[in-house]
């Protein structure tokens, strides 16, 4: 039996459990991974169809985070109205960006979990660290084996009392802050967002503002932005998911003239 | 002689709803050494008997670390206890690298699906204090008398209390010593770790002595079971007069602790 990472424990009986035989990661087996045949291994070539920027802020009492409603091929707008941002459960929301259907493949994982955390009945759930630390793995996993999972991926909720904010990149490169965000978001969010974590902790009310601020700028800017998103805001009251439309002012177009 | 006919194999069942081979292996988990254990609402103690499987050599380990927050106690068959110690101690690492914390107790046991109490038959109790083993029924005398008790005392009463209750387990010509006792705590912020040499002089002298553990208020009224929850089957039945008894196990069998 493999396991583990391929190390290879036997089993304590015939068809027995090996130890870790519980924790396997998605695809960890190599043996028996279908996209081995005659021709050799196919591995992960690139995103296909992909969603972009997902902004997330954390305010002094909880975390919000947002994504446009756009799922894209290639440059063509092709899925319109799909869901980037996910409650996971009543502690963590979730925004991701890059493939979708590699996100799709990862989501059935993670739904088990919560599933088997409802189904032990034993009032311990997944918190946001461990469902953090648990994609890290899984996404280093995935590129330690030059198979990577096209993900780029925010993570929030509420560790106890504590807001909690973290980014999973492709290659399993993760950390927290007060602001995240992926795709262009980075370069046309971040500096915004920046400027007023940077004073001290907000409150829910100026981050709400920013993430509106933010999508406004990224459907502006970002060409595979829309102007549809959704967002997750997440604190002691609960979770709450919600869609949003960016106000759009068309005016100065009236003044671009010599094209 | 009378031979009994359903204790061939372990998925063989007597006419009377029982299964000889699992009561046999429950019987000679009673030939291991006593070992107690008992918890207050910070802290949860294991106490055992070490034994020596001759003059020469040294005592075998009876407590088991599983990790900072688990560890076992184990009366029965010692190789087949550490087979069960590796597999849960593989399981609290993987937990720990997938998901940055630690093992939850109750998921662990049961994945396990085994003894957290006595039983190769794969019962498990969820136990304010337990003991299990050779002569082990004093010492459950002993818990259930003071088990309202337990859950306020500090960490030395509650282990003052265990070995209360476990002296009373010892064969008659065996001494406590800092060699043959075993003593490990784990609590809330407190790691899991075995007392030391000189630790366990201060409870073996504290047993001798006779010190009574300081909150020893109330051992008015008889209390029940321990038990506060219970999984799986009912208690093993009592044996039926019908029923072959179980022959008169071997004592001396080297493999036991």
């Amino acid at each position: 039996m493999m396991s583990n990472n391929g190390v290879n424990f036997a089993p304590f009986w015939h068809n027995g459990p090996a130890p870790g035989s519980f924790y396997n990661f998605p695809q960890n087996n190599i043996k028996s991974n279908s996209a081995i045949d005659e021709y050799g291994f196919q591995r992960n070539g690139g995103p296909i169809t992909t969603g972009t920027s997902i902004v997330g802020v954390k305010y002094d009492k909880g975390v919000i985070i947002a994504g446009d409603k756009l799922v894209s091929y290639g440059n063509l707008a092709r899925y319109h109205n799909v869901d980037r941002v996910f409650k996971i459960n009543e502690n963590i929301i979730l925004g991701m960006s890059g493939d979708y259907a590699d996100f799709q493949f990862i989501k059935q994982y993670i739904d088990e979990i919560i599933l088997s955390d409802f189904s032990a009945d034993d009032r311990i759930v997944l918190k946001p660290k461990d469902l953090y630390t648990w994609l890290t793995r899984v996404l280093y996993n995935r590129r330690s084996r030059f198979n990577p999972l096209w993900l780029d991926m925010v993570v929030g909720g509420m560790q106890g009392e504590e807001p909690f904010l973290g980014h999973i990149n492709i290659r399993g490169r993760s950390y927290t802050n007060d602001v995240i965000s992926t795709g262009y978001g980075t370069h046309l969010a971040l500096p915004l967002l920046r400027e007023y974590s940077e004073k001290g902790p907000l409150n829910e009310e100026t981050a709400q503002q920013l993430i509106q601020k933010s999508m406004e700028v990224l459907f502006y800017r970002d060409c595979r932005g829309y102007p549809k998103y959704s967002q997750a805001n997440i604190n002691a009251n609960g979770v709450t998911v919600s869609d949003h439309e960016v106000k759009q002012n068309w005016d100065l177009a009236l003044s671009i003239k010599g094209y | 002689m009378f031979r009994n006919q359903y204790d061939s194999d372990v998925t063989v069942w007597s006419p009377q709803g029982r299964i000889h081979q699992v009561e046999y292996a429950m019987e000679a988990v009673k030939l291991g050494s006593a070992t107690v254990g008992l918890k207050s609402k910070d802290y949860a103690v294991l106490i055992a008997l070490k034994r020596a499987t001759s003059e020469l050599s040294a005592h075998q380990q009876k407590i088991l670390r599983i990790d900072d927050h688990i560890g076992i106690s184990m009366a029965g068959i010692t190789a087949d206890a550490r087979v069960l110690c590796r597999y849960m101690r593989q399981e609290c690492i993987n937990h720990k690298y997938s998901y940055g914390r630690n093992h939850p107790v109750g998921r662990l046991i049961n994945l396990l699906g085994l003894k957290m109490q006595t039983c190769p038959s794969a019962n498990f109790y969820d136990c304010k204090a337990m003991a299990i083993g050779a002569r082990s029924q004093s010492a459950r005398t002993y818990l259930e008398k003071h088990l309202n008790e337990f859950k306020d005392c500090n960490l030395s009463d509650l282990i003052n209390h265990g070995v209360r209750a476990f002296a009373g387990t010892l064969p008659n010509e065996t001494k406590l010593n800092n060699k043959n006792l075993s003593i490990c705590v784990v609590g809330k912020n407190y790691k899991f770790h075995c007392l030391d040499e000189t630790e366990l002089e201060k409870y073996i002298t504290a047993e001798i002595v006779g010190t009574q553990p300081t909150s020893s208020a109330s051992d008015s009224s008889e209390v029940g079971v321990g038990r506060t929850e219970r999984h799986g089957e009912e208690q093993p039945p009592t044996l039926n007069p019908q029923d072959p008894t179980p022959a008169e196990p071997a004592t001396e069998d080297r493999r036991m602790q």
